[in-house]
């Protein structure tokens, strides 16, 4: 909440969500989870024109309503930026296997 | 002992299937309790009250995750996962340090949350508010300083096959009730896609959604029937209505047994003949309960799932779905059917909207063929899965020859598209359904690689009588001697051309009928998952046309 008027832009991804019934619950909670275990600030939102919010917030990811062929997108900020924004962009496309 | 009182019908929506009689049994009003039960104290104290109790929180669903099969398990992780979840949980923690109770604050926060899940029309988000209902009832407990929901003396009070009635079950109240001893349950809240539903399917217990009563006229202990086929609850039920619903449940009870029993056993007819038995997939989210090993491949995917969204999903995403089927079949066959828009089942920005007959209207293949835009990304998606195991593509609602010529032309365009491109891709088996009459009295005329006979659609062309019409139900008649006729009909062109046929309509699916179809010819057919093991049943015990040759 405090730095939130602060653009993330050291790494931008995206990617199609495959899963049939969207991004629900179990997918919300892995993909939080993963954001979590790095340093970086991440963001994501659904579509180009949404507001970014917490990817490492489940309440946040779920309130996206992000359906079936939605493009996420990600952005980050920090000494891990890439490799968090890689990260999550390979569990979208492996349609959170795994 | 007879009751004075008459027989009383309470409808609902059947969230998961089952018949129980039993006594009614009331829930609720434990939650109550938590009420204004502590004193609010510095803002201090009122920090370590609110971290404690969410530490508390976390380490019951912690124990409840433990014990709980996996589906379950991922239910309570998404609460889990909530506790742990710092954008939601600072401004509690500032409300407190700004002078807010423990109590207030959480209850607060998370009422804003639940309400803003129910406002959207999705109906997945607002099912998810019952998490947060639930997560929210946990931690005012703990607040509280009651226990895992204080539940314990419950169990014992409640008699076995009871009937439970609630306002509402959140999921972790639902894992914590004892399912050996309650018969069934029916709550006045909830949907078919609440979580709670999706655990009662999953573990076979009767379940009804939307009851429509107050609950202060369910007297507790009253004699009750849940039907949860029909969805209704039967309040002082007459000895006929008893005795009815018994003989359902016996047989009810055997065919499942026997059924379960058959499910991995091989399809043969009581003279040893082999029979493909195929299933019908809606939606590819249930084959990871199922077993292929059980059927003999896929013998219909309906793909109408995969346009729900606002646009019809791109080539990647349809691949990835298709391919996912694929792997699923490990090797054995699977039929994929274009899309089958219209009609009854209308797809946003593809399908026409207010025809006066939608029935005869522009659907199926007809659609396809006049959106030849969309069309070619499924049919792309599907030459580039074919490449990956024995994929069919069927299209529906074929009438002439020429429709089929045309989207055979279709299919080797993108074929020789995708050779271009350096795509992999396979040639997959094109096929069509027989369900305009016009298509089952003329099936030789087709050159088709295989046909698939749609029993409903071509019942409801060939009878005149709309199948979305309860008042017509009579006229459906899915065995009248005009339907056998074009079933035979069909039968002989497939063989005279010495390609496969099958049926994949509701007909196959309905154990009483599937004689009927081994009659007609048919040796593949391709039936709801559920039914599977029945089917197999039903193949058993056929010895052969009943009289003469």
């Amino acid at each position: 909440m405090n730095d939130a008027a602060k653009d993330l832009t050291d790494a931008l991804g995206e990617a199609v969500i495959q899963d049939p019934t969207g991004l629900h619950a179990r997918p919300a909670v892995k993909l939080t989870k993963l954001a979590k275990t790095y340093q970086a600030a991440v963001e994501v939102r659904v579509g180009a024109e949404a507001d970014w919010v917490n990817a490492k917030s489940p309440n946040a990811v779920m309130k996206l309503k992000a359906g079936h062929g939605a493009t996420l997108r990600f952005r980050a900020s920090g000494s891990d930026a890439a490799a968090a924004v890689a990260a999550l962009v390979a569990l979208v496309e492996r349609d959170f296997d795994g | 002992m007879a009751e004075p009182i008459a027989e009383q019908v309470i409808a609902g929506i059947p969230a998961a299937e089952g018949l129980v009689i039993g006594r009614i049994a009331r829930e609720g009003g434990h939650q109550a309790g938590h009420q204004g039960r502590r004193r609010t104290g510095s803002s201090a104290e009122e920090r370590a009250a609110l971290l404690a109790a969410v530490a508390r929180a976390k380490a019951e669903l912690d124990a409840l995750i433990a014990e709980q099969d996996e589906l379950a398990a991922e239910i309570l992780e998404f609460q889990l996962a909530l506790l742990e979840d710092d954008d939601l949980l600072a401004p509690i923690f500032d409300a407190v340090q700004a002078g807010a109770s423990a109590q207030g604050a959480w209850d607060e926060a998370l009422d804003k949350e639940i309400a803003e899940y129910r406002s959207g029309e999705e109906a997945y988000l607002s099912a998810r508010a019952a998490d947060l209902a639930d997560l929210k009832g946990r931690v005012l407990r703990a607040l509280a300083g009651e226990g895992d929901g204080g539940q314990g003396a419950q169990h014992t009070a409640l008699a076995k096959g009871a009937i439970l009635v609630a306002e509402d079950l959140t999921p972790s109240r639902f894992l914590e009730l004892d399912w050996q001893r309650l018969g069934g349950g029916a709550i006045r809240g909830g949907s078919k896609t609440s979580h709670v539903a999706i655990l009662a399917r999953a573990r076979g217990i009767p379940l009804i959604v939307g009851l429509e009563a107050e609950l202060d006229r369910l007297a507790p202990d009253a004699p009750a029937v849940l039907d949860a086929e029909a969805g209704r609850l039967i309040l002082a039920p007459s000895d006929g209505t008893l005795a009815q619903v018994q003989s359902r449940i016996q047989a009810r009870a055997e065919g499942d047994a026997a059924a379960t029993e058959a499910l991995a056993e091989g399809a043969v007819t009581a003279e040893g003949e082999r029979v493909q038995v195929l299933i019908n997939v809606d939606d590819p989210a249930i084959l990871d309960g199922l077993s292929p090993a059980h059927c003999d491949g896929i013998g219909l995917t309906r793909t109408e799932f995969l346009f729900a969204g606002e646009e019809p999903p791109d080539e990647a995403a349809q691949l990835a779905v298709y391919r996912r089927i694929l792997a699923w079949a490990g090797g054995k066959p699977v039929t994929i059917r274009t899309l089958d828009a219209g009609g009854d089942k209308p797809i946003p920005g593809v399908s026409m909207e207010a025809e006066s007959n939608p029935f005869l209207g522009q659907r199926g293949l007809r659609l396809s063929l006049a959106h030849p835009e969309v069309f070619r990304v499924q049919l792309r998606a599907l030459a580039r899965a074919a490449a990956e195991g024995p994929l069919k593509v069927m299209l529906p609602m074929v009438t002439l020859p020429a429709e089929l010529a045309q989207a055979r032309r279709l299919l080797d365009e993108v074929l020789a598209e995708l050779a271009a491109e350096g795509v992999a891709h396979g040639t997959p088996a094109l096929g069509i359904m027989i369900e305009v009459p016009a298509a089952a009295l003329t099936a030789g005329d087709f050159a088709a690689d295989f046909y698939s006979i749609g029993s409903n659609d071509l019942v409801q062309y060939l009878m005149a009588a709309a199948r979305d019409n309860p008042a017509l139900a009579a006229l459906a008649l899915a065995d009248h001697p005009a339907v056998i006729e074009l079933i035979q009909r069909s039968v002989a062109a497939a063989r005279a051309r010495g390609v496969e046929i099958g049926l994949c309509g509701d007909l196959a699916s309905d154990p009483a009928t599937v004689p009927l179809l081994l009659d007609c010819g048919l040796r593949s057919l391709s039936v709801a998952p559920a039914q599977l093991g029945r089917v197999k049943l039903a193949l058993r015990g056929y010895r052969g046309k009943a009289a003469g040759p």
